[in-house]
């Protein structure tokens, strides 16, 4: 069995989001990590490769330090990574980014295409489905377990309020959701042994495209700005005896907060 | 900062991930009751970590030094009892045999102790030996056959856990420390016990021991490489790699008292401010950052050197030195940025002084790692 995961390289978990003078969220000094739903893919990759055999190969478009991202999933067992580095992809949309990914796929076999169900960062998730379209096959969102066997799987997703079972004929692209795996550390082993696996790069025209079809030249979204919630105001302590607290208190909910 | 490898930075990410999500969470708790962290040392095998620095060729890992470094001060920000129990089973415990042990010897134990089957142990410091090893009493006879050892060793860590500890012991009394040799003592050998009679300032959870030997039969293979009378050579290199690993020790703990201070001072206010914004807590932080990042570099500088075979152990020397008094001084900079709340244990920052003192003590005193250093400048 052939497994894809797509992944994302995301800001850290912790970090503080700033932004420049330009309105744009600056990455300066940012760690960078594996989008964490992204984990949960890799990590069902490389069990359905241990029970089933074949190959998963672990595909990304990021910015300069995406192969650190790609390397740590080599690390924890992935077989072969594919990195698209362009700074003309910089600014590309959901649309785009599956274009890409689909064209990057073409030489890769797969049976089954793994992903997050979200990226922390911009929370679109939109690109695995986008994707599955591109390549016409099927595609689950937001999967708590998975069973493979021959060419079904039977998986069931998180909705609201319950659980769904559905079977599905692979090919097919299947998005995680927390919950579905615990994923391992990469043993030492794994972090020497990555250095040694296939690291294919590839620009937008090695991929056949070129640099207005993505990027903000391609995207049919077009990012208008970027604002920080406003920060939270400082709470105020009511003094006083309790009747009169309370009473400043609805006053105060009423008068001024507006909120009853 | 120097520049990691690749291979580094990703090591030190994922031991960072591992100490803080595994480790660090029950590092209070065993400071209370003394549990051994003997599940992590298991998880630690399987990650490849207990055969971290030793070759591939010798079924190790090899990362190198300068990775076993990084791994050692990560654990131990998380929880030092853990660090020098993963400290002492690599640099003491393992060590000996990676480096002097015969072919035999290393294909016998050294898959089990990666693999974190079992620890491994060292038995140097005796209650008359310490600083100086050249008071050993412990004495080998040799029989038919092997040796009889009778004697004790104190403040031995990890030998509750040890399938197998390296034990010095006096094979020929009259040559003084040229006649010291090294053997490999199983658990379980005949006339050999080991015993935990101390009740510490800190490190709660990691196993310290006493050994007693009382006409304890080692066979003729036991002996620790082909060599008689060389036990002291071998220890005294297998206490400059030693060196190294507990000067990362003090590295991870001073990071820790850093963070909790750094964290306490951003939260804490006092006069309508947080304490990070008042100068004089700024600049107690800013010192203890730089005194960590010094440490850290002459750390990472000896095991360059060793990684690279070139000669260390001054260089392992002015890295224990240096970064063993960095932490205790961070950890009694952090009780005092936490004030009264620092001296309780809530915080976890007066476990950090108990953890840290040892730091100063074992594997070679500050005052010994002072001779080593002033030795090496040419004083005599």
């Amino acid at each position: 069995m052939n497994v894809v995961v797509c992944l994302k390289q995301t800001f850290d978990t912790e970090a503080k989001i700033v932004l420049d003078a330009q309105g744009k969220v600056d990455a300066n000094g940012v760690n960078l990590i594996i989008n964490p739903y992204d984990e949960y893919a890799i990590e069902e990759g490389i069990r359905l490769k241990e029970k089933f055999g074949g190959e998963v190969t672990v595909v990304s478009m990021g910015g300069a330090k995406v192969a650190e991202a790609l390397r740590t999933a080599l690390a924890m067992g992935a077989d072969k990574a594919i990195a698209i580095q362009d700074p003309a992809s910089y600014g590309s949309d959901e649309y785009v980014t599956a274009q890409v990914l689909a064209k990057a796929l073409k030489e890769v076999p797969f049976d089954v295409i793994l992903s997050g169900r979200i990226a922390i960062d911009d929370g679109s998730s939109q690109v695995a489905v986008r994707l599955a379209e591109q390549l016409g096959i099927p595609s689950v969102t937001s999967i708590m377990t998975l069973s493979v066997e021959g060419n079904k799987a039977v998986v069931t997703r998180d909705i609201d309020g319950g659980m769904e079972t559905v079977e599905i004929t692979l090919p097919a692209v299947l998005t995680a959701q927390k919950g579905l795996n615990e994923p391992r550390y990469p043993s030492v082993a794994g972090i020497m042994k990555a250095k040694k696996k296939e690291f294919k790069t590839f620009t937008l025209k090695d991929l056949g495209m070129d640099h207005g079809d993505a990027g903000f030249a391609g995207a049919k979204m077009k990012l208008d700005s970027i604002s920080l919630p406003a920060p939270r105001q400082a709470g105020r302590v009511i003094q006083g005896e309790p009747v009169q607290a309370v009473s400043e208190l609805v006053r105060v909910l009423m008068d001024e907060a507006k909120v009853i | 900062m120097l520049d990691l490898t690749p291979e580094q930075q990703a090591l030190r990410e994922m031991v960072h991930s591992f100490a803080q999500d595994v480790v660090a969470p029950g590092a209070a708790e065993r400071d209370k009751t003394g549990e051994f962290p003997l599940a992590i040392m298991k998880q630690m095998g399987e990650l490849g970590l207990l055969g971290l620095p030793f070759s591939e060729d010798e079924g190790g890992t090899g990362g190198g030094y300068v990775s076993y470094a990084i791994a050692v001060e990560e654990i131990t920000r998380a929880c030092a009892s853990t660090g020098i129990t993963y400290a002492a089973n690599l640099s003491l415990g393992i060590s000996p045999i990676y480096l002097f042990g015969t072919k035999e010897q290393k294909a016998k134990y050294l898959p089990h102790l990666f693999q974190g089957d079992y620890l491994a142990s060292f038995g140097l410091t005796e209650p008359e030996a310490g600083s100086d090893a050249g008071g050993t009493r412990t004495r080998a006879r040799r029989t038919e056959g092997g040796w009889i050892l009778n004697g004790s060793k104190c403040f031995i860590t990890n030998a509750s856990y040890a399938g197998v500890v390296t034990t010095t012991a006096l094979t020929d009394p009259e040559k003084k420390t040229k006649g010291i040799s090294a053997f490999l003592v199983e658990q379980g050998t005949p006339g050999f016990s080991v015993n935990t009679p101390y009740d510490k300032l800190g490190l709660s959870a990691s196993n310290t021991t006493e050994l007693v030997f009382e006409d304890a039969q080692i066979p003729e293979e036991n002996l620790l490489g082909t060599k008689e009378n060389v036990g002291f050579k071998q220890f005294l290199e297998v206490l400059d790699g030693g060196r190294i690993s507990i000067g990362a020790m003090g590295v991870g703990l001073a990071q820790a008292a850093l963070d909790a201070a750094l964290k306490y001072a951003k939260e804490r206010k006092q006069f309508g401010k947080t304490l990070s914004s008042f100068q004089a807590i700024q600049f107690k932080l800013a010192d203890m950052a730089t005194q960590v990042q010094l440490s850290r570099l002459a750390v990472w500088n000896a095991a360059r050197l060793k990684d690279a075979h070139k000669p260390f152990s001054q260089a392992a020397a002015i890295g224990k030195l240096h970064a063993s008094e960095t932490a205790v001084k961070c950890a009694l900079e952090a009780i005092q940025i936490h004030g009264g709340y620092g001296y309780m244990k809530d915080y976890p920052v007066e476990r950090y002084l108990r953890d840290a003192k040892l730091l100063e003590i074992g594997e070679g005193t500050s005052e010994i790692q002072r001779l080593v250093i002033a030795r090496s400048l040419g004083c005599a």
